[in-house]
């Protein structure tokens, strides 16, 4: 690797230095910007009692008309401001807002609370409660016979209020409800499962591809970018294609599955949370729907261990195996004593990486159950909490216990990782 | 001890290629002709196991001797198993017609099972053997998983409503009728549900997206690879650390602070989020190339009066094109896919994005086959462009993905 700099540095390598920085500035602000403040954000949301209709701050409405009649110069009328505070939970302080009077008018009284300076009009209404709504009038004499147009000029409204978010009061409420809720345990474990089935699942069935595809044969080429496409298609194609595919009533799969006898009623692959199984006579309750969506994990990316894995062996000198194949070593020897040794490395990066990536997972539950019948893993947990019940605090709570979790692994993964493969 | 050994396998393997063998024609018959099946499995493996043993024991014999018998052991074997009949099917009643099935089948069964070379049986061979035999099974199935949603997602796409519901299992396609009827739904998808927009504006965001996540990624790639400066071995470690940040992690405060800047509803905001996300994998990916690059000819430029600048635009980028190209599809491919945020942000649809529009035609309302016409539109452009350039980026993404 590189070699230290130096301590002391020189005029070149401190201009070198200067330019790196200079060059890495961007990357590093927009980095800084949209991904590590965000997670900092999370800590402070999640110890908040913010909900969805929270971001729309308090504000102060001004909505103004004429009042009365006018049917010759030196009629008296009424510009009529009505003012309301569009929060019903908080207090709007120092609010104020100022608007131009018509030309055709003359002010005769104004309200206390407003003060004129020539045509411009600024009132001062202090603090509004949370809900109040009230009126407040000018009246004036009219310089020209007609109605004036006293919507010519916008009233230009500000105010000050709390924001939840800004504030610097803290609870623990969502933590609590979070690690509260009668089914805390349940995602986890569902989270788990997930992520260590779905990760090995693709890693098993990547190994098995790559097996496969290993020696040349006719049409290998076409079926290696075939086995990349569920890699590569968008995750809603493919997730919808296997919505419509298991479908209970209509897909394929179960009618395949009644035609042949195998089973009686259609069986509701994403929708049923248990299924009852007969295993010689053993009954018991198989996860039906997290089994699919873990199926469904590992289909989607076996392609990805499966290109590694594959380039690993193809790395490998042949006069390995030609070696192993002079001392008559038999293929399941050649495989356990020869590929495996030789595959640990990236196997064991790829099990780190789909691990954490496959724990991150949300697009692909999300669509093809929802979180629905079992399947609300962590992820989904999130979007259920913040956006479907509107709690963004308690999302911002799943999503900081998220977080943690995953550097727990990364701080596992970097001390067992094997150093040589990185 | 051989012997044992030899018949086992002969027996294992007999029995999973009738199995298989049985399993393969019935589902393909049920497809062809839409009957209900129910394919006699157990006495298929249990024929297989029979025929095979037999083929192995007469090892004498001419081969096609033992085919005739193995066959012969075959069909006999199912059919006393299966009370006489093969499969439950219309014809079953024609004794000619079921003589011929029973027949080809065994046949073709057998024909598969003769390959193998149970005579020599050492511990060698019976792997060998078993292998083959997993092997070709294993990448038939493996084949049939990874094609049937694709191919049910187009198929799906390409017939009418009354075809969809009077029979699930018809796989065929008619391409006889008149294009208009038979891409029906891709002509509704775009004259009425706006997927012409959505196209235009998932192309615009992705192709900004490279734009973008290259602009800021090649100059922090090269003085992370080229240039000494302190924090340098931390800045690389940390990079692929922030690649493992979820998505979901950061959406709660995005939407919240996006919603107050007026950037949530736009595609502008995409703009934001996209490259951010994917400059860290990129600028990890170009500065694994750029280190493999040779320095004598940057150091070269250098001595010869160009600035660092000059040098990254007149050197380094021109003998990165592949890198570069790589990078530019894997960060086209992630845009164009991506999901999250898009479903997150955008509630405008003239702004929507591909997968934003797919998601809103998920309703009740919608019948499925436009559903599968937009997967299908969604698809199509992000896996053209992978086949085109498959050596690129396969290359690409092991080199300089992963692998550190």
């Amino acid at each position: 690797m590189a070699a230290a700099a130096p301590r002391a540095l020189g005029p070149l390598a401190r201009r070198e230095q200067r330019l790196a920085y200079a060059l890495l500035a961007p990357t590093v602000g927009v980095v800084l910007l949209v991904v590590l403040a965000p997670l900092l954000a999370n800590f402070w949301i999640s110890a908040k009692p913010v909900r969805l209709e929270d971001l729309r701050p308090p504000q102060l409405f001004v909505n103004e008309r004429l009042r009365g009649d006018i049917e010759a110069a030196g009629d008296v009328a009424a510009i009529e401001y009505r003012l309301r505070n569009s929060s019903r939970k908080d207090e709007l302080r120092a609010a104020r807002f100022t608007d131009v009077l018509p030309e055709e008018v003359e002010a005769v009284e104004v309200d206390g609370r407003c003060g004129l300076d020539g045509r411009r009009l600024a009132c001062d209404l202090g603090t509004l409660a949370p809900g109040a709504s009230f009126r407040l009038t000018v009246l004036f004499r009219a310089l020209a016979a007609g109605r004036p147009d006293v919507r010519a000029s916008a009233p230009a409204a500000a105010a000050e209020a709390d924001s939840v978010l800004t504030s610097l009061e803290f609870s623990f409420a969502n933590f609590q409800l979070l690690f509260s809720a009668h089914d805390f345990w349940e995602v986890l474990k569902v989270s788990f499962y997930y992520t260590v089935f779905g990760t090995a699942g693709a890693l098993l069935l990547g190994l098995c591809a790559a097996q496969m595809l290993f020696k040349d044969f006719a049409g290998r080429g076409f079926l290696r970018g075939l086995f990349l496409f569920p890699y590569v298609a968008p995750v809603i194609a493919v997730a919808f294609a296997w919505v419509v595919l298991l479908d209970p009533f209509s897909g394929t799969v179960n009618a395949m599955l009644q035609r042949m006898g195998a089973v009686a009623e259609p069986v509701n692959f994403l929708g049923a949370r248990y299924v009852e199984l007969g295993f010689f006579g053993l009954a018991f309750d198989f996860p039906l729907a997290l089994a699919t969506v873990i199926a469904f994990e590992a289909w989607r990316y076996f392609p990805l261990s499966f290109l590694f894995i594959l380039a690993r062996m193809q790395a490998l000198p042949a006069s390995l195996y030609e070696a192993a194949e002079m001392d008559a070593a038999t293929p399941l020897q050649q495989f356990w004593r020869i590929g495996m040794p030789q595959l640990a490395g990236i196997l064991a990066v790829l099990f780190l990486l789909r691990f954490i990536w496959t724990f991150n997972k949300f697009d692909d539950i999300f669509l093809l159950t929802g979180g629905a019948a079992g399947t609300r893993t962590l992820t989904v947990n999130v979007y259920e909490q913040a956006f479907a019940l509107s709690n963004l605090g308690a999302g911002a709570a799943v999503a900081v216990l998220i977080f943690v979790l995953l550097l727990g692994f990364s701080l596992v993964f970097i001390k067992y990782a094997p150093k040589d493969e990185g | 001890m051989r012997t044992a050994l030899a018949a086992g396998t002969a027996a294992l393997a007999g029995a999973g290629w009738g199995f298989l063998w049985t399993l393969a024609l019935c589902l393909l018959y049920s497809m062809a002709a839409g009957v209900a099946v129910a394919p006699p499995l157990g006495p298929a493996a249990v024929a297989g196991a029979a025929a095979s043993l037999a083929c192995a024991w007469r090892w004498r014999w001419s081969r096609r001797a033992r085919l005739a018998l193995a066959a012969g052991i075959f069909a006999f074997t199912l059919l006393a198993l299966n009370g006489g009949v093969f499969i439950d099917a219309p014809w079953r009643d024609t004794p000619l017609l079921r003589a011929a099935v029973v027949a080809l089948v065994a046949w073709s069964a057998v024909a598969t099972l003769s390959r193998l070379r149970l005579d020599a049986a050492t511990r060698y061979q019976t792997e060998k053997t078993l292998l083959a035999f997993g092997k070709g099974g294993g990448l038939a199935v493996l084949t049939l998983l990874v094609a049937l949603p694709f191919y049910v997602m187009v198929m799906t796409s390409l017939k009418s409503q009354q075809a969809l519901l009077a029979d699930p299992l018809d796989y065929s396609i008619d391409l006889g009728q008149a294009p208009a009827k038979l891409f029906v739904s891709y002509i509704e998808l775009f004259t009425e549900y706006h997927f012409g927009t959505f196209l235009w504006n998932s192309l615009l965001v992705s192709v900004a997206t490279v734009a973008l996540t290259l602009a800021f990624a090649i100059p922090g790639a090269y003085a992370a690879a080229r240039l000494r400066f302190r924090g340098q071995q931390v800045l690389t470690q940390s990079i692929l650390l922030i690649y493992m940040i979820p998505a979901i992690v950061l959406v709660i405060p995005l939407y919240a602070v996006f919603s107050q800047l007026g950037l949530r509803n736009s595609l502008y905001g995409l703009l934001v989020v996209y490259p951010a996300t994917t400059i860290p994998v990129a600028l990890y990916m170009l500065q694994g190339y750029f280190r493999g690059l040779p320095a004598e000819l940057e150091e070269a430029g250098l001595l010869d009066g160009l600035r660092r600048p000059g040098v990254i635009a007149k050197i380094t980028l021109p003998l990165s094109l592949p890198a570069l190209a790589a990078v530019g599809l894997y960060v086209f491919m992630i845009a164009w896919n991506e999901f999250l945020f898009a479903f997150m942000f955008l509630d405008d649809i003239e702004i929507f994005t591909l997968s934003r529009g797919v998601v809103s035609l998920n309703s009740s309302e919608v019948p499925r086959q436009h559903l599968m016409a937009a997967a299908v539109v969604a698809t199509v452009p992000v896996l053209l462009l992978f086949l085109a350039c498959e050596r690129f980026l396969v290359t690409g993404l092991t080199a300089g993905g992963v692998k550190g």
